[in-house]
């Protein structure tokens, strides 16, 4: 036995020299979930794509219908530009959509098996979660800039430093919906629970949140009820930095309404993935 | 001492009940055993693995696994350990069916943290070792069955782990794929003095594999030990011997035969459990012979694990009635929680 044990303590030894401390482990490892997950993405752009078309759909399809009613001046926006009210709101629409059903690929990551491998390795179990999200933030970010570029198309006028602002808001959200959308997905470990699941959540949330028509039309509940979820004050202040206003109070709560969900949303996500026994 | 556990116990607690999938198990595996662990769906095989490979904490006990403590320490035991997962029934074996084999092998080496050059280089190595040259480039939902365990298996040992765990490694397989595995897992004790802890419900497999066997069911070890010597144990070996003439007193001589049990002669064979069946036969065809008795054919059985099992439980470890898969089915599940 003791021949044997020194021939297998070699590679050991020589890996234990190369284990660096925590936080750079865990940039390190994101990197390499990142990267491999973003590999997968790219063998396979049909969904990328695919998760474009609603959106250009809304864009080309619904934004005529809005026109008219901005030039009746109900958006609260300069009726000669309604993608200024219209196209922010598709932004987050995709976000939501886009990032909230990421959870799908962890039951099947699961199902391979590909956690537990992973999951016994000395590989950061956050990191696990953040290679995927920052995959889930590229990805989104791309198909935002694209639906942007349609708007434009459109019509739409904005200027720079606003679209830039918004882009942001959206991977912010991304981070959000993409972290609890993985986190259920491990925990509920079934598409079929997933699916009603996300929907429930999900579509009032929508709705909600004024993407297709501003809320201050409906009447003082429904007001009320917009108020209590989150997405409304990130559209709210979105539409304000495209028509080219930054300071201001909505601004100023939709920073804190988006970056506040965030923290949440990580917290929550990273507990069911360091679990010992997810 | 590489794997020391002491009362490992592990419980779920599901909506209506609670299940004592295992219920405070002691092992001891020393380094470059190959050690089974053997027992039927639901025997509580899976959650001490599980237990033993940081997946799950248990509820009770403790262990040492690879110089660490499985709970102050657990990324010490997962630095020095490999982990095989099963490939069948609810999870597959552990790779990306849409990742390249070669990528696979490259970003496992990498969150070992091996360099680059490092984690090419081992995954070369394991590349001409299982046999998987030429399939680099393939995308792992391509590959055979055998092939797809096989990359399994090299993703456990990239790191040239001090112990590697297998979790049902060739179940599922064809016969020729799994005796090819079995060279590979051989092979890796012998090159590398890797310990090798596996789970199987194939008795064949830690009968040709296996230093030492423990066997576990509902959730506990019932029995420990050398294969032959757990046969020898438990049921001693079957001889049947066919005599030319007069059985009777050939039957008398050897009932008086030291080691001998269960004697009984049916027409002109006669059938005994024997202690030792290979050593105790010479001399008693010797002592046919010098009463001059003759015989016309000689067999000797040795009993399976299979035998041991139902010795030792009651059952056969190929239980397959539906009580048995339902109550698996069950634990399995809550295993997975």
């Amino acid at each position: 036995m003791t021949a044997t044990a020194t021939t297998v303590t070699a590679p050991d030894q020589l890996a234990g020299e190369r284990y660096p401390a925590g936080a750079l482990t865990f940039f390190s490892d994101t990197l390499l979930i990142f990267r491999r997950q973003l590999r997968l993405s790219l063998r396979n752009p049909a969904w990328v794509i695919i998760g474009l078309i609603q959106p250009i759909l809304y864009l080309a399809f619904f934004g005529p219908l809005l026109a008219r009613i901005a030039t009746a001046g109900a958006l609260g926006v300069p009726p000669d530009n309604p993608y200024s009210f219209f196209v922010p709101g598709l932004l987050i629409q995709l976000g939501l959509f886009g990032a909230a059903f990421v959870g799908f690929s962890i039951v099947a990551d699961w199902r391979a098996g590909v956690i537990e491998r992973f999951r016994v390795t000395p590989v950061s179990r956050m990191a696990l979660l953040a290679g995927r999200v920052l995959r889930d933030v590229l990805t989104l970010t791309v198909q935002a800039v694209v639906l942007v570029l349609a708007g434009l198309a459109f019509g739409l006028r904005a200027p720079l430093a606003g679209v830039l602002i918004g882009l942001c808001f959206v991977a912010v959200v991304a981070v959000s919906l993409a972290s609890v959308s993985y986190a259920v997905g491990l925990l509920l470990k079934s598409e079929d629970a997933l699916a009603p699941l996300l929907n429930m959540v999900m579509v009032p949330l929508m709705l909600l949140s004024g993407i297709m028509l501003p809320m201050t039309l409906g009447p003082q509940w429904l007001q009320d009820a917009a108020k209590v979820t989150p997405f409304g004050y990130i559209i709210t202040a979105m539409r304000d930095v495209f028509a080219g206003s930054y300071f201001n109070r909505a601004v100023a709560e939709g920073i804190a309404v988006s970056v506040g969900l965030a923290v949440v949303c990580v917290w929550l996500a990273s507990r069911a993935f360091v679990k010992e026994n997810a | 001492m590489i794997i020391e556990a002491q009362g490992l116990a592990r419980t779920f607690t599901t909506r209506k009940r609670t299940v004592e999938a295992v219920r405070g198990v002691d092992l001891t595996v020393r380094a470059g055993e190959i050690v089974g662990f053997l027992g039927p769906n639901g025997a509580g095989k899976t959650t001490t693995l599980r237990m033993l490979t940081t997946l799950l904490r248990p509820t009770a006990g403790t262990a040492m696994v690879a110089g660490s403590d499985l709970l102050r320490d657990p990324v010490g035991v997962r630095r020095r350990i490999g982990y095989v997962p099963q490939a069948i029934g609810v999870t597959a074996g552990g790779t990306d069916p849409n990742c390249l084999v070669s990528e696979e092998l490259a970003i496992q080496g990498r969150v070992y943290r091996l360099s680059a050059a490092q984690a090419a280089e081992r995954a070369a190595v394991l590349t001409d070792q299982l046999e998987l040259t030429g399939l680099e480039d393939r995308l792992c939902k391509t590959l055979s069955g055998g092939q797809r365990r096989r990359l399994d298996i090299a993703l456990g040992l990239v790191h040239s782990p001090l112990v590697v765990f297998l979790d049902e490694p060739t179940t599922g397989l064809d016969p020729q794929s799994r005796s090819n595995l079995w060279d590979h897992i051989r092979g890796l004790r012998e090159r590398l003095g890797t310990t090798v802890f596996l789970t199987t419900h194939y008795l064949e497999e830690a009968d040709a594999l296996c230093d030492r066997v423990l066997v576990i069911d509902h959730g506990k070890i019932i029995a420990e030990g050398v294969p032959d010597e757990l046969k020898r144990q438990i049921s001693g070996d079957v001889v049947t011997l066919s005599v030319s003439a007069d059985p009777a007193r050939a039957q008398a001589i050897l009932s008086d035969y030291p080691g001998v049990r269960e004697i009984a002669a049916e027409g002109r064979a006669i059938r005994m459990t024997v202690e030792h069946g290979e050593e105790a036969l010479p001399g008693m065809l010797r002592a046919l012979d010098a009463d001059g008795i003759t015989m016309e054919s000689i067999q000797l059985a040795r009993p399976t694990l299979d035998d041991v099992f139902l010795t030792l439980t009651g059952r056969s470890l190929r239980d397959d009635s539906p009580a048995a898969r339902a109550e698996a089915g069950q634990l399995a599940g809550a295993g997975r929680d």
